[in-house]
């Protein structure tokens, strides 16, 4: 187990090895392409991506400071916004123009910087729901449940697969609604992955999350890549972008300005300008390392607040 | 003070001819609302639409009985889908707004003095409920027990339109307890989180407007029938108000939330009401006269309402815990 880990990560990686670190780069295998993406509010242009590729089977991180136009680039890959100009493939297949939920049928599925957990639905419900194709999902067919009981059951067998692998199987039968800030966030990754994709687009899914469970989550978000999916997240923490990205992408004012593996990306000026700035405090040293880590632990103890709570 | 009297106008009234509209008027609301929240407050049309279908077609153009019922139920097929297409895409709120106006259009038309010849005007049209009545398996005379009492036509109304609340509710129960419904309920919750995993809202929210109508409108052939005429100010915007109390009252997204909360709704109505008659008539209460009872009635129904939403608002069937979650 262990050693197949370490070889999709370096398969992953070795599929960069001849890849240019500089915006636009192509990629030996993109799953999707994109190009000239266009979103303007009004005298605003939050998004203009000249050309993009995503390597399949990697895990690409998107970073860019606050309001780089991330979220918003995302709403415009997976139908959430309409575009004002552009193309992207993804599979090959032309996916601009196309409704959201046709979007996620074709194995492109995302989750949401704020969480959507579907608050009276159950947790076990919520999982069902991702499920594709269900028979039971026609109104006349939905009459007669040994139309779709069948499939039913297989579903929940995969949803409970999943929700054990996400620690929620305790909370099956629980409201969604009575989850945790770090548990939505789970519970909303768990039930993208009950659509079957194979791109994960996962907008800040460590955002609020405690860090204990922040280190389950990278698990999982290696997992995925592990089951050959790939993996296209945007996140603020660097640490964990240096940990689990094969491949990096920065944003700045709507455009892409530099790609890369992570350490080269880290220590690009352009990137540490636009972005990193005086905010650079990734730790350097054990030493350091160890320091910074007291300290947070000193002001966890301290203020003794127990999580970060959302709404929904 | 006559005590009979009273209790067997409310307990009648319980499970009479108003109960049985109101809850199949919910029964549709609660479709439209209580599962998939959208806020239909035109309700009081879809009602018109099957009234006003069956009757013109019978009394205008002389076309049988059940050609009259399916025109009265394609009718509110196309209504909801009138309603639906412009609006479904847009906020909620938006919904409410143009369903208001869209019931109050309908109730327009028909009353309108240049479509006097096919809707009656606001007379209304009558004489379309005889072979409705012709199906009356009860020979004439007075039916009941204990301190209920009602004709044989009103009993053959109530006949069909409990089978008819029935069936109703055995669909909602089916189709609500199926993964359909799940959606609905998701989209309830929260729509793009049900796109983002490959739904596709608009026609989940069109198929619920449609059902949720077309149940309404069996209302509406009720309300009809049972009067043996038809009337445009039936179908003013009270009507709805009173469907959405009945409904919270029962408490919404529970399949028999809208017949308990109906069938409590116009008992009490009836009690209170027959017993502040009886207690005038008897100088029991000498402060108001028999003609005030009505308007303080229902002042009380809307005391009633608001008490309702401040202490119990998921209703008398309703999950504490789904609506403590809104607090969060
Ligand atoms: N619906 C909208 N209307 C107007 N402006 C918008 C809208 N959505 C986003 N913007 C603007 O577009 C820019 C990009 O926003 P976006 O949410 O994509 O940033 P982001 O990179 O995701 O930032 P963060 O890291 O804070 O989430 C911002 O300047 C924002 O104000
Ligand atoms: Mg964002």
């Amino acid at each position: 187990m262990h050693a197949e880990t370490v070889n999709r990560r370096a398969q992953a990686q070795a599929a960069f090895a001849e890849v240019a670190p500089e915006p636009g780069a192509p990629k030996p295998d993109p799953i999707l392409v994109v190009d000239d993406v266009i979103r303007r509010f009004g005298g605003l242009t939050a998004v203009d991506v000249k050309h993009v590729e995503i390597q399949r089977g990697s895990i690409t991180a998107l970073i860019g400071p606050n309001g780089a136009g991330k979220t918003t680039f995302f709403n415009q890959l997976t139908g959430f916004d309409t575009a004002d100009a552009g193309t992207w493939t993804f599979n090959g297949r032309q996916l601009n123009g196309l409704p959201a939920h046709k979007v996620a049928r074709q194995g492109m599925v995302r989750t949401f910087q704020l969480t959507k957990a579907l608050s009276k639905l159950t947790v076990l419900e919520n999982m069902r729901l991702g499920a594709q194709k269900q028979r039971g999902e026609n109104f006349f067919r939905a009459l007669v449940s040994s139309l779709w009981q069948g499939q039913e059951d297989e579903i929940t067998v995969r949803a409970e697969e999943l929700l054990e692998r996400f620690k929620l199987d305790k909370k099956r039968d629980d409201f969604a609604g009575s989850l945790s800030g770090g548990q939505r966030k789970l519970l909303e990754m768990a039930r993208a992955l009950m659509v079957g994709p194979e791109l994960v687009m996962l907008d800040e899914p460590m955002a609020g999350v405690n860090p204990a469970l922040t280190q389950s989550l990278l698990g999982h978000v290696k997992d995925l890549r592990e089951q050959g999916m790939t993996v296209l997240f945007v996140e603020h923490d660097m640490d964990m972008v240096r940990d689990i990205s094969d491949w990096v992408i920065v944003m700045a004012q709507g455009a892409v300005i530099a790609e890369g593996p992570p350490d080269t990306i880290m220590a690009d000026p352009r990137v540490i300008d636009a972005y990193l700035g005086a905010h650079h405090d990734a730790p350097l040293t054990v030493a350091e390392a160890e320091q910074q880590l007291h300290e947070a632990e000193a002001e966890l103890e301290a203020e003794l607040v127990p999580e970060v709570e959302e709404k929904a | 003070m006559d005590w009979e009297l009273i209790f067997s106008r409310a307990l009648s009234a319980g499970i009479g001819t108003e109960a049985v509209i109101y809850a199949l008027a919910a029964i549709g609301l609660n479709i439209h609302f209580g599962y998939t929240g959208l806020l239909n407050f035109g309700q009081a049309g879809f009602l018109a639409v099957g009234a006003y279908g069956l009757a013109t077609t019978i009394t205008t153009f002389g076309l049988p009985f059940w050609l009259g019922v399916t025109v009265g139920l394609v009718g509110a097929v196309l209504f909801a889908l009138l309603l639906g297409i412009p609006t479904l895409r847009l906020r909620a709120d938006y919904l409410a707004i143009v369903t208001i106006a869209a019931a109050e259009i309908v109730r327009l038309v028909v009353r309108s003095v240049a479509l006097r010849g096919t809707f009656g005007g606001t007379d209304g049209l009558d004489s379309f409920s005889g072979d409705f009545y012709a199906l009356n398996p009860y020979s004439p005379g007075s039916y009941g027990f204990w301190l209920i009492k009602f004709d044989h036509r009103t009993l053959w109304v109530l006949t069909v339109g409990w089978i008819l609340v029935a069936a109703a509710c055995a669909v909602v129960y089916l189709v609500m307890k199926s993964p359909w419904g799940r959606v609905l309920k998701a989209i309830r919750e929260d729509e793009d989180a049900v796109r983002s995993l490959g739904k596709n809202v608009f026609s989940y929210k069109m198929q619920a407007l449609v059902f949720g109508g077309v149940v309404g409108s069996l209302a509406g052939f009720l309300f009809a029938l049972s009067r043996a005429a038809t009337q445009p100010d039936l179908f003013s915007t009270e009507l709805t108000f009173f469907a959405y109390t009945v409904l919270i009252l029962g408490g919404a997204a529970r399949v028999a939330g809208p017949v308990v909360g109906a069938m409590i709704f116009w008992l009490l109505l009836i009690l209170v009401k027959t017993g502040m008659e009886e207690a005038v008539n008897h100088q029991v209460i000498t402060f108001i006269t028999v003609n005030q009872v009505g308007s303080i009635n229902y002042m009380l129904v809307g005391l009633g309402l608001i008490l309702l939403l401040i202490y119990r608002p998921q209703g008398i069937f309703g999950d504490k815990r789904e609506i403590a979650l809104d607090a969060r």
